[in-house]
């Protein structure tokens, strides 16, 4: 059943650098790197050895725990090195590009007559699944799981967030696409959040739960969606994906290959023209800030937003899941009396002699010092004001720092992953690490549970 | 001016670094922290934070109480000059300009309270740095607001050793021993407050202690008196305040808690700060006035005889035992910590009312001592916990309900999922 979801609790986070409408074709990047941080938990083992030659499209490792899960390479060229750490863990890997690429073909799949079966299969070989991600726990779907339905949000409220609209305008095709092939991996629905009253790709199509869905940050929050519409019980399991994602997989449905080019915003204070750009996954970062250029000398790269991203460096590389990459002002600096003088010039969610209560519209620069340190949990409530979900934010953290299970699942802990923390970590007086602390419940319960 | 100050941040930041794992790093961090917010940035997580820490929380608490401590000079000056004029046997007017904010009661309250808020500092918070330096842990700012609260919930008089112990008591029991700020069961305040009146408790009760020289001048033929209003209603005794001195203040009590007036607008600032919780404050407001109503009601029915001892008290009308004692001020500075406090907003509900209701109650049928606002507070700190706990058991048991119906599928192997019937857990 369509609903109208009203978001209520929250915060709107406006800074200065929202990236402009215009899309220009980023300089095609020399080498690309696949970081592994980002699929948590995964195991990798590698297909390829340093120096081998790889189409785009062609699997260089796979899921140790699931041979069938292949993870592709988003160009042609050498696999130039194996980057390893401590225990000989793989961190990343990078591929020199090719002059001209070449690519990996499937045959295209015709999704009305393809079994749930083959459409699994497809997406394990192609290199698709992985951007199928699993509640609970934040990490790749397992393959051979049922979900209960899934869940897409096509509403971007975070700071600097790429406009999805924008990014995703033509791709109607596509989406319809994986929403048809998605649509028979699960019994239940597809659920897709709408911003209410935006000119929507997912306005037209068909085969899912249509949902609008307004208010503050973090209403576009996939998790949000979820706990408003069809909240996760344990055992159960729910998917979701971006919607960029589902791009390449419906690109993949239709022509059998794995194209990892995406609309990426490049935003923040310190980009002098932030706009879009036509990049690949794994590009360089400094592709697009070369030519957007930067302003600053002090600057911190963001691979995604600035509420849930990882940091990254101007050598860096996009990200898997990304299709946004900000840059603000590092803050590593002293204010002096920053603690009593009236604040003008930041956001802040209470009006203790801060005064962002007063131009809710006002755009921020702000940079990435922490305001002040580290304390045990003293105020109560200010969470409440940013969590719409119908969990007690504050009880779940303490029960994920003295890890008693019971308390966690009963508490909700399968229901959210560490980005729904993200505002109350914002606004904590504490300044505690809330996404790391249920980061680090979600895995213990993983490990203890399953 | 600005180089010189840059030169001041960059040695800080040289020494800083080069105390680093030195055991005296937290007592210098404190120091420097209050100079200068540091520069740590987000290393975890989101990469921006909202303005707002602990220490700027903690201030807006300390700027709420100003007004009360400015005032509390004043009015300490003057209930001691009054006082001896009614000894002398000309009872003075109140006349805010010509005798009450005059340079004379200023100065008297001033030397009078100044070392108690003295005293309560350098005690508590060298206290503070000693478990921070044995412990390692940076100085936490919690004692900024229990140094200023202290001194405004004791009698003029209190001895400074008596306080110092007491504050000693106080910070080790009540709060390092539970792991420091944020961690502790009982507000550290009360808890130095509690101390007081149970160790020394003919110096914290009675009639003399409430102004400043009724004491020593006990048994002379001048003795001035110093009783509180509600003193002198648990003796069935007549009080001579009007409506407008109670609200204003102009009466004997502890140092800080008599204007309701200043305690008011401190509150208002709190709740618009967003600092205090304003469902504390509304619902302890009426927990008060429903024990009051049911007081007098009491006595309206005729239950209670006007020769009972509970009778005066109970017959005080039940909206004025917000404006006497100590009832304002603990409402809107102890009860909203949000440490000891509930931490749910509907268990904030429960747990104000619950503290109205109690410290009207215990006041009127405390014989010895006719308050019960610092009692009330203490008591349901401890209940505190048990209250989130069934608040939070609702929430738990909808997801409980929800599990009955939760849709859970086998895995499959050959492509094909079936669907598993509800499973209940």
């Amino acid at each position: 059943m369509p609903t109208d979801i009203r978001i209520k609790k929250g915060l709107n986070i406006n800074l200065v650098g929202v990236a402009e409408a215009t899309t220009s074709k980023a300089v095609a990047s020399n080498v690309y790197n696949i970081h592994l941080a980002d699929f948590h938990g995964l195991t990798p083992k590698m297909l390829l050895k340093e120096g081998a030659e790889v189409k785009a499209g062609e699997p260089i490792f796979f899921n140790k725990n699931y041979p069938a899960m292949k993870f592709v390479s988003p160009v042609s060229g050498e696999l130039v090195e194996i980057e390893r750490g401590a225990r000989r863990k793989i961190l990343n890997l990078k591929i020199l590009a090719d002059k001209q690429q070449t690519a990996l073909e499937h045959p295209p799949l015709d999704i009305s007559k393809a079994s749930d079966a083959d459409i699994r299969a497809f997406l394990l070989e192609s290199g698709c699944w992985p951007f199928i991600k699993q509640r609970p726990y934040d990490i790749i779907a397992h393959p051979e799981e049922v979900p209960k339905s899934i869940f897409i949000s096509a509403y971007a409220t975070a700071p600097l967030a790429a406009d999805i609209n924008y990014t995703l305008s033509g791709r109607e095709k596509e989406l319809q696409a994986a929403i048809d092939g998605l649509a028979k991996l699960t019994p239940g629905k597809i659920h897709v959040g709408i911003g209410k009253g935006e000119n929507s790709p997912f306005a037209q199509l068909t085969g899912f739960e249509r949902h609008t869905v307004s208010g503050p940050h973090p209403a576009g929050l996939v998790g949000t969606l979820i706990n408003k519409i069809d909240p996760i019980n344990k055992g159960e399991r729910i998917w979701t994906l971006s919607p960029q994602d589902m791009v390449i997989i419906g690109e993949a449905f239709l022509t059998g290959k794995f194209n990892p080019e995406r609309i990426v915003a490049l935003a923040g204070s310190c980009v002098k023209k932030p706009k879009y750009y036509t990049t690949k996954i794994g590009a360089e970062i400094s592709t697009l800030l070369y030519a957007s250029g930067v302003n600053q000398k002090d600057f911190r790269v963001i691979n995604g937003d600035v509420l849930t991203g990882s940091k990254s460096r101007p050598d860096g590389h996009l990200g898997f899941y990304n299709n946004c990459v900000s840059v603000i002002p590092e803050g590593d600096d002293y204010e002096f009396f920053g603690w009593t003088k009236p604040v003008f010039d930041k956001i802040s969610s209470t009006r203790s002699l801060t005064f962002s209560w007063m131009q809710p519209n006002k755009k921020y620069n702000l940079d990435t010092n922490t305001n002040g340190e580290h304390r045990a949990f003293v105020v109560t409530g200010l969470y409440e004001e940013v969590f719409p979900m119908d969990i007690y934010p504050l009880q779940l953290l303490k029960a994920c720092m003295y890890k008693d299970l019971d308390e966690m699942e009963q508490l909700g802990l399968y229901e959210v992953i560490p980005e729904d923390f993200s505002l109350t970590e914002f606004v904590c007086i504490s300044k505690q690490p809330h996404q790391e602390i249920i980061r680090e419940g979600l895995d213990y319960l993983q490990k203890e549970i399953g | 001016m600005s180089d010189k100050r840059l030169t001041i941040k960059k040695r800080l930041h040289i020494i800083k670094h080069r105390l680093r794992g030195n055991k005296m790093a937290p007592a210098f961090s404190a120091l420097h922290t209050f100079l200068f917010t540091p520069d740590e940035t987000t290393h975890s997580g989101g990469h921006i934070r909202s303005a707002d820490d602990l220490k700027r929380t903690m201030n807006m608490v300390i700027l709420a109480l100003i007004p009360v401590l400015l005032f509390s000079f004043f009015n300490t000056g003057y209930q001691h000059y009054a006082a001896i004029d009614a000894a002398s046997g000309a009872p003075r007017v109140l006349s805010l300009m010509d005798n009450f904010l005059t340079w004379e009661n200023f100065w008297l309250g001033f030397t009078l309270v100044m070392p108690l808020v003295i005293i309560s500092y350098a005690i508590g918070l060298g206290v503070e740095f000693i478990f921070a330096i044995i412990k390692g842990h940076e100085v936490e700012e919690g004692y900024l607001v229990t140094g200023m609260l202290v001194p405004l919930i004791i009698p003029v008089d209190t001895p400074l050793w008596m306080l110092a112990v007491a504050v000693v008591f106080g910070v080790v029991i009540g709060k390092e021993v539970f792991g420091g700020t944020g961690m502790n069961i009982l507000n550290p305040a009360l808890t130095i407050r509690a101390f007081l009146f149970f160790a020394y408790p003919t110096w914290m009760s009675g009639d003399k202690v409430w102004v400043h020289g009724a004491v020593e001048r006990t048994g002379t033929p001048d003795a001035i008196s110093g009783e509180t209003i509600l003193g002198s209603l648990a003796q069935n005794n007549a009080y001579d305040y009007s409506v407008s001195d109670m609200f204003f203040g102009f009466i004997p009590g502890s140092v800080g808690e008599t204007s309701a007036f200043l305690i008011l607008l401190g509150g208002l600032f709190l709740i618009f700060s967003k600092i205090a919780s304003w469902r504390i404050m509304v619902s302890a407001v009426i927990g008060s006035l429903v024990m009051g109503l049911i007081f007098n009601g009491i006595v309206d029915m005729g239950w209670i005889g006007a020769n009972s001892s509970f009778y005066s008290l109970m017959n005080f009308e039940f909206w004025k035992h917000l404006i006497v004692g100590g009832l304002a001020f603990g409402i809107v500075y102890m009860a909203t910590d949000p440490v000891t406090g509930s931490q749910t907003q509907k268990g904030k509900w429960i747990y104000g009312f619950l503290i109205g209701f109690l410290s009207v109650m215990i006041r009127v049928f405390n014989p010895a001592y006719p308050e019960g606002v610092f009692l009330a507070i203490l008591l349901m700190n401890v209940f505190a916990p048990t209250i989130d706990h069934y608040v939070v058991r609702g929430n738990v048991k909808r997801r409980l309900n929800r599990l009955k119906t939760a849709t859970i599928y086998p895995r499959t192997t050959d492509g094909k999922a079936e669907e598993l019937k509800a499973e209940t857990v």
